[in-house]
């Protein structure tokens, strides 16, 4: 893969989120994005995910949350990946989510961009995927982990 | 198998890929094959004309309408929201399985899209285009708890039947206090042949105590997924504890499915959604049956069985041939359930006095309540394709399970398809019983099957009966059968209990998304 910008780098990686509901947890991820230079607006951004979110919570079994959207704030395909040790309730049947990936996609991106959300999100699947990044010790760790995932 | 699928969510960045993801490692464990269409946002690669014609079923897990769904017209169709197949894959491949496994072979296809005068041509080497209608649905829950019955029927069912065997008729023998408990409570002596035939009936009869409860929870796990599980299997329960039968078990399943259905689509608050699908669903839709089955369902099914006994007992007089005729129907109509029980009921309440009459009807009935497994075993030998691979397996057993008066041995049979299977079966037992009073053949013996045959007064004109009964109960389930199957294929003239079967696949379908 030769994007332009990785897809995740350990600033984008927050081991221990802050306990506090799902917007909260939302935020502070989208904070990281943010400062990295992936989101420019940050309330537009957030707005965009509420929409998506409204429309089906992106709570999946197994303890994954994946609040995601495309929106004109983002300027590259970008995942912010957390780990909460709280739990926060992204409306799994199965209840709160210990891994939630904050996935944006620019608006208007192309499909060569879009391939490598493609690949994460089939990576989300595997429980050996999900293993892995609930034994991560270190942000830097767990940021190469992903990126060499979905380039692979 | 050959799988086609197609995923979509509205993003398009997340759920497409993981369904598929998950989609593809489902089948491959289940070792079938799926392609899978991606209708995300990184392009997607359309399914070939050979991929879709090769295949033999569709699955479509999406929250927006598929893309050029006409594509899929020819293939049996399983369609749910897209989050369904990223928790619940595996179950979609059986469900698929089932499906193709329902839909007539090609060949059949071919050979009758010539036959019905001027109807539309189906596209070449079609299949019945079973798309989503509701028909289909029902059908497809209706498999998913037949296609978790069948292990049980057969293993009970066998297991029953060595009982019999080893332990001989009086196994069960009284019903108040059956020998095989006796036994099995007193210390097991293992050289005892008797003491294995108790012990074989118990495990047998355990088995069989499931076999409602499981029926009716899956039908409503298939609806509604886990949190339908237990108020479909506390209404089975409750079919059995009321004498409800299969039947009643049936009624469990789908009235917990659908509770439960309709019971997620209630908005709730955010902080009470955690706890829905584990306590508050359950909870709630388990007493909402339970008071149903209890009340509603129980009750006059109770009376109803009463009614019917003392008319029983008020026929005394009746011409013979008629009584065996009536005790035929209604032998065959429940298989187990309140109609079956009370013509059993009847025909042993008179062994305790026994006439020349009584003896005749006690054969006449168990006569006619072997026909209905063994007529199955036979038709699923004549016409395999008709049949899905776990039915053939269970006609197999069913041999066996007819040949020892275990009448249950059909209700996977009748539970798949009772407007076709019931009236077959019923005829069938009716011939029986009829034959069999004529014949004037007695039994002494209120169980056992083909094991008891030395026990009885003229076994020849028994077994005549019983072989010509099931020849009769075959051949009609066959010909509804094919006629039923084959006719959906021409629009214009669709089976009467499927006429979604027939509505274009174009016409949207039940919103992709119901299901999430």
């Amino acid at each position: 893969m030769t994007t332009s910008t990785a897809l995740i780098t350990a600033d984008l990686v927050d081991l221990d989120l802050p306990a506090a509901d799902r917007a909260g947890v939302v935020r502070s991820l989208a904070q990281r994005l943010v400062a990295a230079g992936r989101v420019t607006d940050l309330e537009q951004f957030l707005t965009d995910i509420e929409a998506r979110e409204a429309q089906m919570p992106t709570g999946l079994e197994g303890g994954i949350g994946i609040p995601h959207c495309r929106s004109a704030a983002v300027t590259a395909p970008t995942v912010g990946f957390g780990r909460s040790v709280a739990g926060v309730d992204f409306g799994a049947e199965d209840g709160p989510a210990d891994l939630v990936f904050l996935i944006a996609a620019p608006e208007g991106g192309g499909d060569e961009h879009m391939t490598v959300l493609a690949a994460l999100a089939r990576r989300l699947v595997r429980a050996s995927f999900k293993d892995t990044l609930r034994s991560a010790t270190e942000a830097a760790t767990a940021a190469e982990f992903i990126a060499k995932e979905v380039s692979a | 198998m050959k799988i086609v699928a197609v995923t979509a969510c509205p993003t398009g960045i997340a759920h497409t890929y993981m369904a598929a993801e998950a989609l593809e490692a489902a089948a491959e464990e289940s070792g079938h094959s799926v392609t899978v269409e991606t209708q995300g946002s990184a392009g997607s690669t359309p399914l070939t004309e050979a991929q879709l014609a090769e295949a033999d079923a569709a699955i479509f897990a999406a929250d927006v309408e598929v893309r050029d769904k006409d594509r899929f017209a020819h293939l049996p169709t399983i369609s749910v929201g897209v989050k369904k197949a990223i928790s619940g894959a595996p179950g979609l491949i059986a469900q698929a399985e089932e499906a193709a496994a329902a839909a007539p072979a090609r060949e059949v296809a071919g050979a009758t899209s010539a036959a019905p005068s001027g109807t539309p041509a189906t596209p070449a080497g079609a299949k019945a285009p079973a798309g989503p209608g509701a028909a289909s649905k029902v059908r497809a829950w209706l498999m998913t708890g037949v296609s978790f019955v069948i292990p049980f029927v057969a293993a009970g069912g066998l297991l029953i039947a060595l009982g019999f065997a080893l332990g001989g008729y009086q196994i069960n023998l009284p019903e108040d206090a059956p020998l095989y408990e006796t036994i099995l409570s007193g210390g097991f002596d293992a050289g005892s042949l008797t003491a294995w035939g108790a012990l074989a009936f118990g495990i047998g009869s355990a088995a069989f105590n499931f076999l409602v409860p499981v029926l009716s929870g899956y039908i409503a796990y298939a609806m509604a997924d886990r949190p339908a599980l237990v108020p479909g299997f506390v209404g089975g329960a409750i079919a059995m504890t009321t004498d409800a039968g299969f039947l009643g078990g049936l009624v469990s399943g789908f009235v917990a499915g659908g509770l439960v259905m309709w019971i997620k689509t209630w908005r709730v608050p955010r902080t009470l959604a955690g706890i829905m699908p584990v306590v508050v669903i359950p909870l709630l839709s388990s007493a909402v049956v339970g008071l149903l089955m209890y009340v509603v369902v129980g009750r006059p099914i109770a009376a109803a069985t009463d009614a019917l006994t003392s008319w029983l007992n008020g026929l005394s007089g009746t011409n013979a041939v008629l009584l065996g005729l009536l005790l035929g129907l209604m032998m065959c109509f429940d298989m187990g359930g309140p109609v079956n029980k009370a013509a059993y009921t009847f025909a042993v309440a008179g062994l305790t006095t026994p006439s020349a009459t009584a003896l005749t009807i006690m054969a006449a009935v168990m006569a006619a309540g072997m026909v209905p497994p063994l007529a199955m075993a036979l038709a699923t030998a004549v016409r395999r394709s008709l049949f899905s691979d776990v039915e053939r397996a269970n006609g197999r057993a069913a041999w066996l399970l007819g040949a020892s008066f275990i009448s249950e041995g059909a209700i996977p049979f009748a539970a798949a398809d009772p407007f076709r299977v019931i009236p077959s079966v019923m005829v069938g037992g009716a011939v029986t019983g009829a034959l069999s009073m004529t014949f004037g053949a007695t039994l002494r013996a209120p169980h056992g099957g083909v094991f008891v045959v030395p026990l009885m007064g003229n076994p020849l004109g028994f077994l005549v009966a019983v072989v010509a009964g099931t020849v009769v109960a075959a051949a009609l389930v066959l010909v509804l059968k094919s006629l039923g199957r084959r006719r959906p294929e021409s629009p214009a003239d669709a089976a009467p209990d499927a006429p979604v079967e027939r509505a274009p696949a174009s016409t949207p379908a039940t919103p992709a998304g119901a299901t999430a």
